[in-house]
């Protein structure tokens, strides 16, 4: 519904553009030139002109052990994509930042090696000699024919536009800890059925020695050992070393504790996912001395059927060997799944940042209109969230509304596990970055986010970045401590308010900055990894420790996104804040952060500042919970422009099926881009997709519908004021096609009764009841010769005072007078709006008009109830008229719109959650009339 | 060619402008009743029982308990000493049962199936606190389904009505007769009670169909063949008679044919209503006035509706309401038509009176009649469409609005739409006080 129809200048639209609109071409010597670079795929708002690649993509790279970094993948997998951008270099920058790569090995102390259940690391650098920058986000894999079983990974999204990664950085985050989470648990799947097979290996390589040295022993008489006997000992006893060693890793792996994994996106298996969790719920206390148990041979063993090989006590040299490739580190069901987010997460950050700002900006705005936005917002948006939410959708946006009540019930548990299971512990709570200031190695560095309180769209000039001007070419902007510890991310998952047992852990910051390789750390907060206490000592960290400073007073960039600039007492929420959440600064290696669980409550306790007002400072938005981008659909920018409207829709209408709808579409995806791509004029391609979102389709088709009726029908008006006004519209009419070509082009007028689907009917071929128009307001109707369809024109005429009917055959209405203006303004036939899109936008941008007035008309006290006891109802009627008259400017029929759409307001409000409404057929006794072509 | 009145989308005096269809009957609703100012119950083919609030058209029980159609139905209020008002409803099925539920708890308080035919008709005496059910006998009721006495078995047809009279008495029609009983209370012991038929009435000469009281002193009766008899309720003697007030062949000179045409049926009283003036008498498809100290009919509607006129019923307004087999519901007014006697009648008129040749002259000659007297005529002031089949019964609920109930198993609730509108704005401000919505937050 909010709209901006001054982006309209963006929209494009490749299809369905009608050759009936279309004029011919101007003479060469009027058109006014393009832009020059436009044929370049380039826009005049690019702000990079530098990079060799044309638009955003994922990288996914190795630190091989073997050849040092490597990139494996991108997304999408397309050579135009990063054109001459050098990914072997930019690999290696970018794991050259994986200071934290985790070690295993050989503890001090500790007779096995041990896993290291390291949590990812999330790295902001930025190159921008290449002009490129990425968030990066670091894990590590195991395997077992690996130095110390693990594999360092990254997975990067690589941008032009640092903007884009510093204000997405929280989203980007969320959604590739889901990726990386997905994928380490498809790894550690395959990594345990790994350890299986090998163990069986050795199991029967135990067997063969042992048979063997028996023989030798029955055939040797001499009395002592040969050498070749000794040796055949010591190989025996080294392969039963071996079996201990790889039975504590395959204990170790199960034992890891398995966060809920509650999106179905990546469990789809339910029974299975509770096998899982109950097995590693036994495994916690019961060893595994039976690897064959038929539990385990079910979860972890795909091929039951594995013949043991003989394990030669050589292995091969490192270097002779071939490592295992990404893929097959990974349960391929999980890797399909990784891919398959990497994809979506890909569209989903297309585009220019201003589109996925505007368009975060504009719904964090409509969640907030609870009690209007479900008139003519799409369903599934609505469906989707709960109104709490909405509060901390604009908490995200001011911290200062949050509303105690609604912050009760999103600490509930049943609310976090709805909002998704991928959330790590800091991705609950408002995550602060601070930048400190390093004097010394970073002088450049003083400019602060937060400290400059901007207004409007400022933010985009908001320099986030420290060093700019550095004359290094790598700049770890920024990084985002994620994960949870090992027993946090237990009970996070459904108790976020439960402290964690480590809340007595003093937390250490950490600056370091490698600036001698040309990467500048700029601020770093690794992952707090899951080391076992014992292990803790010899954990090699690359950071040093130190006890945690408090840095208010040394300013410095500080990277609050949720801060809202401009609100009185927002500093009060700030050092509140920061009392609360002092890890911002860094590393916190190993560390818990309690506070940031305790950090909610506390917040909780302001009251609402809006009481409805929107207060909302076009700031990035940042969603304080993560988990409501959980249901995150593909973005796949829009070709109508990504509007904002559109996106948002689209981005709020993931459900799941159509999420996974359009990533069963990716492929269509690519090569719609490489034919769209000659007209774009974006500098990173944000063209649609046209299958994955049939919401956005089914926009632009309406719109376009509509803009054809209004201006093929002469009396379009009175039937969008039918539809306006409540009264149900009928298109009666013959071919199917055609009837619902119509419905669908006047279904963008219909208001929403509820929070259900459009009460719109394509295609009716029984006789229509009153029932009907209770629950539709827009009918398509089969018109047949029939008896049947006698029956079907007589319950029309018995109706008609309930109805509108459009037909469709003959060309004609017959409904309502209608001489307001509002429609005259959202149906003009002489528009110069060409496209669908467009159209669709300008009509939800009145429509919110009317929307506004309809919410200041119902929520008016005195206009519906008497100032005082005695005041006779007269003069309350009289003062509705007016205010309906000269307050909002309502002339004639347009009081109707607004009435009735007050109506919805009222019953939408006062409704009980839970309680069935019963629908109501309001009407009016007006006579109609027959309008003709 | 119809000869019904239209009055076209326009209705401006016609309050109902919103309107709440009530689902969950699985066959023809036939029976509405009040419970209380807010409830009413509805009951029909399909034997069940519900509850249903008229303001929010919510339905708040489902009174499960007879297996075939519900026959008769009452509603029955008591007020013990110790607790408030105790509502219940009494209802009769074809399955020859007869169940006491109550509103509140909506359960079965009791049940009685010894009936030997099925109970046609109920009427409570709450100045007696005993309720009479009516089948092929009378049975008399106390309020704990005690039974306190009954008469011997009257005729297989049964009670098709009853009405109560002064002086502990009560009219039933069986058949083509009337029976006045007279209850009294038996001289052994204080709960006994004896019902004695006092008095059988036999000026009908067809079966009565409808029985209603006017007021103490009058009750109307009205019969298939369109006799209507006002009856003086004390000494039961016949005070007036309209034979063949809806048939134009009282005038001489009507063609005989259309006499003929007339089937039974369109001249039937179906139902009758009353205010203390007039008596309103639904006769096949029309609708006519009669008044009570003119004895005659005063204002009349001969085509009212396209179908029978099933139920009608006089609002306080002057507003007269009726519903009929053809799925409408009208609402009329009783209009004083001033007009000086010397005046030709305008054609308007005539065509109020729907027919053509037999009806001018049918005014002619009642302009005789009523030289001095003034005239009234039965305005359409609005009509309400919405059942797709014959609306059997409504039930005027004041300000609340009114419910019909049809053949198409549907209950509707029609409500005045600017009623509802404040109503509702009210409900929210209380909403926006109740969650402190209203005070401003700094």
């Amino acid at each position: 519904m909010i709209s901006a129809p001054d982006v309209v200048a963006f929209t494009r639209e490749e299809e369905l553009e009608d050759d009936l609109y279309r004029e011919p071409p101007l003479p060469e010597e009027y058109s006014v030139p393009l832009f020059p670079f436009a044929g370049h795929g380039a826009n005049p708002w690019a702000k990079v002109g530098g990079s060799k690649f044309t638009r955003d993509f994922i990288l996914i790279s190795e630190f091989s052990e073997q050849v040092g970094p490597q990139p494996l993948l991108t997304i999408p997998d397309d050579a135009k994509v990063s054109g001459t951008f050098d990914l072997n270099y930019f690999s290696l920058r970018i794991m050259s930042v994986d200071y934290q790569a985790s070690f295993v090995g050989h503890p001090p102390g500790s007779a096995y090696p041990k896993l290291n259940f390291v949590e990812d690391s999330k790295v902001v650098l930025g190159d921008s000699k290449e002009g490129a920058f990425a968030y990066v986000h670091h894990l590590t894999l195991y395997d077992l024919e690996a130095r110390g079983f693990v594999r360092p990974f990254c997975m990067a999204y690589i941008s032009a536009d640092e903007h884009k990664i510093m204000q997405q950085f929280q989203e980007l985050s969320t959604e590739f800890s889901k990726a990386s989470e997905c994928l380490k648990t498809g790894n550690r799947k395959a990594f345990a059925n790994e350890l299986e097979k090998k163990l069986k290996d050795l199991d029967y390589t135990r067997t063969v020695l042992h048979n063997e040295t028996e023989l030798q022993k029955k055939a040797n008489d001499k009395g002592y050992y040969t050498t070749q006997a000794i040796e055949k000992a010591n190989e025996l006893a080294s392969v039963e070393k071996s079996i201990i060693e790889h039975q504590d890793l395959l204990k170790q792996i199960r034992s890891y504790p398995y966060r809920k994994l509650k999106e179905s996106e990546f469990h789809p298996y339910e029974p299975e996912c509770a096998l899982d969790r109950a097995d590693m719920g036994c495994d916690q206390d019961t060893t595994l001395s039976d690897p064959a148990e038929p539990d385990e041979t079910h979860l972890y063993t795909h091929t039951p059927s594995y013949t043991p090989k003989l394990i030669k006590a050589k292995s091969a040299k490192c270097f002779d060997k071939k490592l295992k490739t990404l893929e097959e580190l990974c349960d391929i069901y999980f890797f399909t799944q990784t891919l398959d987010h990497l994809h979506h997460i890909e569209r989903t950050f297309r585009g220019d940042v201003c589109y996925l700002l505007t368009e975060q900006i504009s719904r964090a705005l409509l969640k907030q209109q609870s009690v209007t936005n479900f008139l003519f917002e799409d369903v599934s948006f609505l469906d989707e969230k709960p109104p709490e939410k909405q509060y901390r959708g604009c908490q995200g946006l001011g911290q200062d509304a949050m509303d105690g009540k609604c912050l009760e019930e999103s600490l509930a548990p049943k609310v976090v596990i709805s909002l998704g299971s991928y959330k790590s512990s800091v991705e609950c709570v408002p995550i602060k970055m601070e930048q400190e200031m390093e004097d010394s190695e970073e002088p450049k560095m003083s400019e602060s986010v937060t400290s400059e309180h901007q207004e409007n769209l400022d933010y985009l000039d908001a320099d986030i970045k420290g060093s700019i001007s550095s004359g290094e070419s790598i700049e770890v902007l920024g990084t985002e401590k994620s994960g949870s510890g090992l027993t946090k991310s237990e009970s996070q998952a459904s108790l976020p308010v439960i402290p964690s047992p480590q809340a007595g852990r003093s937390k250490v910051s950490s600056r370091r900055t490698v600036s001698e390789d040309s990467i500048e750390v700029l601020s770093t907060c690794p992952s707090e990894s899951l080391i076992p206490e014992d292990f803790k000592a010899s954990y090699p960290s690359a950071i040093n420790e130190e006890p945690y400073v408090d840095n208010d007073n040394e300013g410095g960039l500080r990277f609050t996104p949720r801060l809202s600039p401009g609100i009185a007492d927002e500093q009060d929420d700030v050092s509140k804040q920061e009392s609360l959440v002092q890890v911002d600064a860094a590393c916190c290696i190993g560390k818990e952060s309690p506070n940031f669980l305790e950090a909610l409550p506390e917040l909780g306790q302001k009251p609402c500042e809006e009481d409805g007002v929107v207060r909302i400072p076009p700031q990035p938005y940042r969603a304080a919970e993560p988990g409501l981008r959980g249901g995150f659909p593909s973005h796949d920018g829009a070709s109508g422009g990504l509007l904002p409207y559109e996106l948002d829709s689209r981005y709020v209408s993931g459900s799941r099926e159509v999420s996974k709808s359009s990533l069963d579409e990716c492929s269509d995806s690519t090569s719609y881009i490489s034919s769209a791509a000659s007209t774009c004029s974006d500098r990173t391609p944000s063209p649609a997709h046209p299958t994955c979102q049939p919401g956005e389709r089914h926009r632009k088709r309406a719109g376009q519908n509509a803009l054809r009726f209004i201006r093929q029908y002469p009396f379009a008006h009175p039937a969008i004021y039918s539809l306006l006004s409540g009264r149900t519209l009928v298109v009666l009419g013959e071919d199917e096609a055609m009837v619902k070509k119509l419905v669908t082009a006047l279904s963008i007028f219909v208001p929403n009764c509820g929070v259900y689907a459009k009460p719109v009917k394509h295609w009716v071929t029984s006789p229509l009841h009153l029932v009907d128009f209770q629950k539709w307001k827009l009918i398509g109707l089969q018109r047949t010769v029939s008896p049947a369809g006698v029956n079907v024109l007589h319950a029309l005429s018995r109706y008609s005072r309930y109805l509108s009917i459009l037909d469709a055959d003959s060309k004609t209405l017959r409904c309502p007078l209608y001489k307001g203006t509002v429609v005259a303004r959202l149906a003009d036939h002489r528009t110069q709006i060409k496209r669908g899109s467009t159209y669709y936008m300008h009509v939800q941008s009145i429509l919110t008009q009317l929307c506004s007035k309809a919410f200041l008309f119902t929520f008016c006290h005195h206009l519906h109830l008497p100032i005082s006891e005695r005041e006779p109802e007269e003069s309350v009627v009289n003062r509705r008229k007016n205010f309906l008259k000269l307050q909002l400017g309502l002339a004639n029929e347009d009081v109707k719109i607004v009435q009735y759409l007050a109506e919805l307001l009222k019953l939408h409000y006062i409704q009980e959650p839970g309680q069935g409404r019963n629908p109501l057929l309001r009407f009016d006794y007006v006579p109609s009339f027959l309008y003709k072509i | 060619k119809s000869s019904v009145q239209t009055i076209g989308e326009e209705q401006i005096q016609n309050p109902y402008t919103e309107l709440l269809v009530l689902k969950g009957h699985q066959d023809i609703v036939r029976f509405l009743v009040q419970v209380d100012d807010c409830r009413f119950a509805s009951a029909g083919d399909d034997g069940i029982v519900f509850l249903w609030n008229a303001q929010t058209g919510e339905k708040l029980f489902e009174l499960h308990g007879h297996t075939h159609k519900i026959t008769a139905i009452a509603p029955f209020s008591l007020s013990d000493v110790s607790e408030e008002k105790k509502h219940l409803i009494i209802t009769a099925s074809a399955d020859r049962t007869v169940i006491v539920w109550d509103c509140t708890s909506g359960r079965q308080v009791q049940k009685v199936s010894c009936f030997h035919s099925t109970v046609k008709c109920l009427t409570v005496l709450q100045r007696l606190n005993v309720w009479l059910s009516g089948g092929s006998d009378l049975c008399v009721w106390n309020r704990k389904l005690d039974l306190l006495c009954k008469t011997s078995h009257l005729t297989d047809a049964g009670i098709s009505a009853l009405v109560e009279l002064p002086k502990n008495c009560v009219a039933a029609a069986v058949g083509k007769e009337l029976i006045i009983f007279r209850l009294s209370a038996s001289s052994n012991g204080s709960e006994g009670w004896n019902v004695i038929e006092v008095k059988r009435l036999v000026d009908h000469e067809d079966n009565i169909l409808s029985l209603v009281n006017v007021n103490d002193l009058t009750f109307v009766t009205g019969s298939h063949i369109g006799e209507l008899i006002v009856w003086d309720a004390l000494d039961w003697t016949k005070q007036a008679s309209e034979c063949n007030f809806w048939d134009s062949s009282v005038h001489p000179d009507v063609q005989p044919e259309i006499k003929l045409s007339q089937s039974p049926n369109e001249t039937s009283v179906q139902h009758l209503t009353s205010d203390d003036e007039c008596v309103f008498a639904a006769v096949g498809k029309g609708i006519y006035v009669y008044n009570l100290q003119m004895k005659r009919v005063i204002a009349c509607q001969r085509t009212a509706h396209d179908s029978s006129v099933l139920h009608i019923e006089k609002l306080p307004n002057r507003q007269l309401i009726s519903c009929s087999e053809d799925g409408s519901v009208r609402i009329w007014e009783l209009r004083e038509k001033q007009q000086l006697p010397a005046e030709p009648v305008p054609t308007g008129f005539f065509n109020m009176w729907g027919f053509g040749r037999a009806n001018k002259q049918a005014n002619q000659a009642a302009k005789k009649m009523q030289e001095n007297t003034p005239m009234y005529f039965l305005e359409l002031v609005g009509d309400l469409i919405g059942h797709s089949s014959a609306v059997q019964m409504f039930l005027y609920f004041g300000e609340l609005g009114l419910a019909t109930c049809s053949a198409d198993h549907l209950i509707i609730l029609w409500k005045d739409g600017e009623r509802e509108s404040s109503v509702r704005s009210l409900t929210l401000f209380q909403k926006l006080a109740r969650n402190g919505d209203l005070q401003l937050k700094l």
